[in-house]
């Protein structure tokens, strides 16, 4: 047990279709669960991560609490991995940087079609959106980068267990996707 | 020993007025390339092709062979900034893959993957760029021209018309096409022509032919550009 | 205007190659090019509307929206900068009340900056309506404000205002006694041509422009190509910043230059010559081409020179604000009217150069320099300097000593020889060849101007104590970034790629690993670059890197990481939107250190 990996993985401004994908590993999960264990993770109650070796990020950074989640991952884990199109180059949700960001507001709570009690939200709990959406390399240091809308099981176990059996990941030809 | 060149120690026969990437291509020698297409007038911008020819750079599409050269490609060096140049492509338009129709023929994506391309490295710079629908054949998305000018070059030498030109300076150069409006509906364009099919990106598509082959099954899901490239380039087109 | 564009056309004999010439006129009538205009041209020369939208969008003195009526431009130099522009540009925005980039909306006036306009002896320098503006102070802006409000027509305008000094302050063999108008021809003639190239050969003369290959060869190859036509250009480009002189030689020197391009064309064969002027120099056009009316009328160019039956005359072609077109490629491509993009290389300009004929491209210095060699022969010429640098070489001195000006020195003069000579003191470093060339230190100044060692086009930047390194590596790597012509990858986007880089570290957003990235990309858009601009694009940072790492170092943060954008300024639209600036409204740039 000691000996485990811990991983922790989240999503930022994601759709958590790469965690989908990384659950389709399938039974090999039952292999994986005998080498590592899972910190904070979408399949487990634990809120922060904490002294992780490895953290999985799918997602861009679009509001401050992305910026807030990616640092405490980065803090807490020896290699941070951007995982999937959304992480490396900020994917589909950073299509609304080329629309100002005063705009998007506008359109979805002031003068949208169906806007019942046009309020932009302003409760304190909320995070606020950046003004563009930032793949996670332009906001803390990233270790590896898995591509892929998403990325393969198959992406996650050989990066996986290359990690697991100490060497250097590799990602073969037909493992590269940007779709 | 004349007419005889090497390149990564393998040597290689050319022929007077050959440049380097043809000798290649013809040898079953793959260099990246982007803006280089054998049917065209070579242009050495993408820079892709970058070589080393007795110790100096020089882009293979552009230089000349000549008996004896050494000339330097699949290095580990010249790999790593081959692509370096290939994520400079990404970061400066917008190249979103997952929503791009023409993933998986796209020879930008195949060329990054045959690098092995993980990651953009630099900054983006999410460029305000648009979509010219207006034809009701063919498509432009600015959003993913990398300034190649096959378009233009397929247009002027093998249409014999003058649909696209390449107008602006440095990062701000963009596609135009030649019309009063700017818009491609108003060009002498047709969706026969070459120029419609030359893009090695989604930034001209045809209209109505999207998802006809389902991504996984696309030309380089299975297959890499260096193959592809020398089976279609091997032969000179036509012959 | 139709009318106007229709007769313009005609006194170009409707040739595309005049294009640049024809939207310049557009410009300086209408203060744009109008839809209209692009119309009727593409029309009447039988070229794509494309071509000419090309080439108005890659010359940035040429605009598709209207510029005021009063286009003032205000140059961006590091020069400019060290004589106070930033504080003036400010007060001039201010006293027009128009923003920089910006037209006025009465459409009376349009300020911007502009790259190094070449008056670096006596800056902070601009254009209006393209004529060179000097010595710019509050009191002439004062002035400025108020002609413009007045309405008062450009060539009304207190002379002063324009008016453009030489600063020739030492001056050696070239420029002390300029040959007598014909000389050089007359003593050719007499000689041979032949013999005549071989006194340059004998000179060991070198290209002044920069790159020194040697001027006989360059001739000759011209002269053994096949075919009857070939042409001579003269490349008065003179766009790298900080450099000054083919301004003075042109503007004094010009009988001698003229005939210097007259000498190559009997030599090689052309009866067609170019002077590619700048158009930052548009006030010596007039001047120049009275000069060439004299030589016409003097037997000196036409059809019958010397009565010789030789056959050359000299067009004068001016630039619209592009420092690529100091590249001799880029310059023909310029001439023939279309963008100043870069050719592949080879085939060389000697071989195929405008219209693919063979042609000699060569600085305005060099061909002074070979008339002189052709007066007083090769010997006189190659005692002067080093083993591989013949002959002196004119400097343009700008920056921090007591006397900027023009410097005619023999090549191996030391640099300690050159500040002494210019009354520089307390000096931190020169820029030497201007941003693409070296930075200099202190330590170094017994190096000397050759091109065994110091290579230089002629400029030469002085830097004091005061000045921060950094901020003159970020305005030359604005530069490059600002003139790159786009057309190879590692230099449209690694230029700017390494403006955004260097201005992590500088503006104090770096991290650890920064410094080695900047050096990273450098090397990229220094080995791959398609041309000399982006081939030496890097040069302002790695030569201040090389000597100065600690400087570069110290700007870093002892951290790991750092966003290069300001992540609380990216909130800054939803704070306002939600009204809110509660704490959690905000985001520290750095994560506070647990």
């Amino acid at each position: 047990m000691a000996n485990k990996l811990r991983i922790a993985t989240t999503s930022l401004a994601g759709c958590f279709g790469c965690h989908m994908s990384f659950l389709d590993i399938d039974e090999r999960i039952i292999a994986l669960a005998d080498l590592v264990e899972f910190d904070r993770s979408p399949i487990t109650d634990i809120e922060h991560a904490s002294n992780c070796d490895i953290g999985l990020i799918e997602g861009g950074v679009c509001n401050s609490e992305n910026v807030h989640v990616l640092r405490e991952f980065r803090k807490n884990c020896k290699i941070l991995v951007a995982v999937g199109a959304c992480a490396i180059n900020g994917g589909l949700p950073a299509m609304r940087n080329f629309i100002p960001l005063e705009e998007c507001l506008n359109e979805a709570y002031l003068d949208g079609i169906g806007v019942e009690n046009p309020q932009i939200p302003s409760d304190i709990e909320l995070p606020l959106l950046l003004d563009q959406v930032r793949p996670l390399h332009e906001v803390v240091k990233i270790d590896y980068f898995l591509p892929g809308c998403p990325p393969s099981a198959e992406v996650f176990w050989t990066f996986l267990t290359d990690l697991l059996e100490g060497r250097q990941p590799v990602l073969e030809y037909g493992l590269v996707h940007f779709d | 020993m004349s007419n005889t060149l090497t390149i990564d120690g393998n040597t290689i026969p050319f022929t007077d007025g050959q440049t380097i990437m043809q000798a290649a291509t013809a040898t079953g020698v793959y260099i990246p390339h982007l803006c280089h297409h054998p049917e065209f007038t070579p242009h050495g911008s993408c820079k892709l092709c970058t070589v080393k020819v007795n110790g100096r750079i020089c882009s293979a599409c552009t230089f000349p062979a000549m008996a004896g050269q050494n000339v330097l490609s699949n290095t580990q060096e010249l790999t790593a900034d081959r692509k370096k140049i290939t994520q400079m492509l990404f970061v400066e338009g917008n190249h979103f893959c997952p929503s791009c129709e023409k993933t998986g023929n796209c020879q930008l994506q195949a060329v990054a993957y045959h690098l092995n391309m993980l990651d953009d490295h630099y900054p983006l710079f999410y460029p305000q760029r648009a979509v010219d629908a207006s034809h009701h054949e063919v498509l432009i998305d600015h959003n993913r021209c990398i300034f190649c000018t096959l378009c233009v070059r397929a247009s002027q030498q093998t249409d014999g018309k003058n649909v696209f030109a390449i107008s602006g300076r440095g990062i701000n150069k963009h596609l135009i096409v030649n019309a009063d409006s700017g818009l491609l509906k108003d060009t002498d364009l047709a969706a026969s022509d070459r120029a419609a099919h030359i893009c090695p990106t989604g930034a001209i598509l045809i209209k109505h032919t999207a998802y006809q082959v389902p991504i996984g099954q696309r030309l380089y899901d299975h297959q890499q550009i260096d193959q592809v490239s020398l089976a279609q380039e091997q032969t000179p087109h036509g012959e | 205007m139709q009318a106007f564009i229709q007769s313009l056309v005609a006194s170009h004999q409707h040739q595309p190659t005049h294009l640049l010439a024809i939207l310049r006129a557009i410009q300086a009538q209408a203060h744009y090019i109008p839809e209209a205009a692009i119309k009727q041209v593409a029309t009447l020369l039988n070229i794509p509307r494309s071509h000419i939208m090309g080439v108005i969008e890659f010359y940035s003195f040429l605009h598709l929206t209207p510029q005021g009526q009063y286009e003032i431009l205000i140059s961006d130099s590091i020069t400019d900068q060290m004589l106070g522009k930033n504080e003036l540009m400010a007060y001039l925005s201010e006293q027009l009340h128009v923003a920089v980039g910006a037209v006025r909306s009465d459409g009376l006036v349009s300020l911007n900056n502009t790259s190094c306009t070449g008056l670096c002896d006596q800056g902070p320098a601009g254009l209006v309506n393209g004529y060179a503006l000097s010595r710019l102070s509050r009191a002439r802006i004062d002035q400025i404000a108020a002609l413009v409000e007045q309405q008062t027509p450009v060539n009304e305008w207190p002379c002063e205002l324009f008016q453009v000094e030489d600063n020739i302050i030492q001056t050696d063999l070239l420029m002390t006694t300029p040959i007598e108008s014909g000389a050089a021809l007359k003593a050719s003639y007499a000689r041979g041509w032949s013999e005549t190239l071989a006194e340059i050969d004998r000179a060991g003369l070198r290209g002044r422009g920069g790159a020194g290959f040697k001027t006989a060869s360059k001739w000759q190859y011209c002269k053994d190509e096949a075919g009857p036509e070939r042409y001579v250009v003269c490349n008065a480009d003179e766009g790298e910043p900080g450099t000054f002189k083919d301004r003075v030689l042109l503007n004094t020197y010009a009988q001698q230059v003229f005939e210097g391009m007259t000498v190559c064309a009997a030599i090689i064969g052309a009866t067609h010559g170019f002077l590619y002027l700048r158009g930052e120099y548009l006030f010596l056009y007039d001047k120049l081409q009275q000069i060439l009316d004299e030589r016409r009328q003097a037997g000196l160019l036409g059809n019958n020179i010397l009565n010789s039956g030789l056959q050359f005359d000299i067009e004068i072609c001016l630039g619209a604000g592009a420092y690529i077109c100091g590249e001799e490629s880029a310059l023909i491509e310029s001439l023939e009217g279309k963008m100043g993009i870069p050719r592949n290389r080879p085939p060389y300009p000697v071989s195929q150069g405008y219209l693919q004929k063979p042609t000699v491209v060569n600085n305005v210095e060099t061909f002074l320099a070979a008339a002189h060699i052709a007066v007083h022969g090769g010997d006189a010429f190659a005692q002067i300097g080093t083993a591989q640098s013949k002959g002196t070489k004119i400097l343009s001195i700008s920056g921090d000593c007591a006397r900027p000006g023009i410097y005619e020195l023999p090549f191996g003069t030391t640099i300690h020889a050159v500040l002494a000579a210019c009354g520089a003191e307390d000096v931190l470093g020169v820029q030497i060849g201007g941003p693409s060339g070296t930075f200099i230190a202190n330590t170094e100044f017994d190096r000397r101007l050759a091109f065994e060692d110091l290579a230089t086009g002629g400029s030469f930047i002085i830097f004091n104590h005061s000045r921060q390194l950094l901020d003159i590596a970020q305005n030359f790597t604005h530069f490059f970034a600002l003139e790159s012509c786009g057309f190879c990858t590692p230099c449209r986007v690694g230029t700017s790629l390494l403006k955004k880089q260097l201005d992590k570290i500088v503006d104090g957003h770096g991290s650890a690993g920064d410094v080695a990235e900047l050096e990273a990309l450098c090397q990229i858009v220094k080995n791959h670059s398609h041309c000399g601009l982006g081939q030496t694009a890097a040069n302002p940072i790695l030569s201040t890197l090389e000597r100065y790492p600690e400087l570069y170092q110290s700007r870093l943060k002892a951290i790991s990481y750092e966003p290069g954008f300001d992540l609380d300024a990216a909130l800054a639209t939803a704070r306002r939107l939600a009204n809110r600036n509660d704490a959690a409204a905000h985001l520290a740039q750095v994560e506070d250190s647990l």
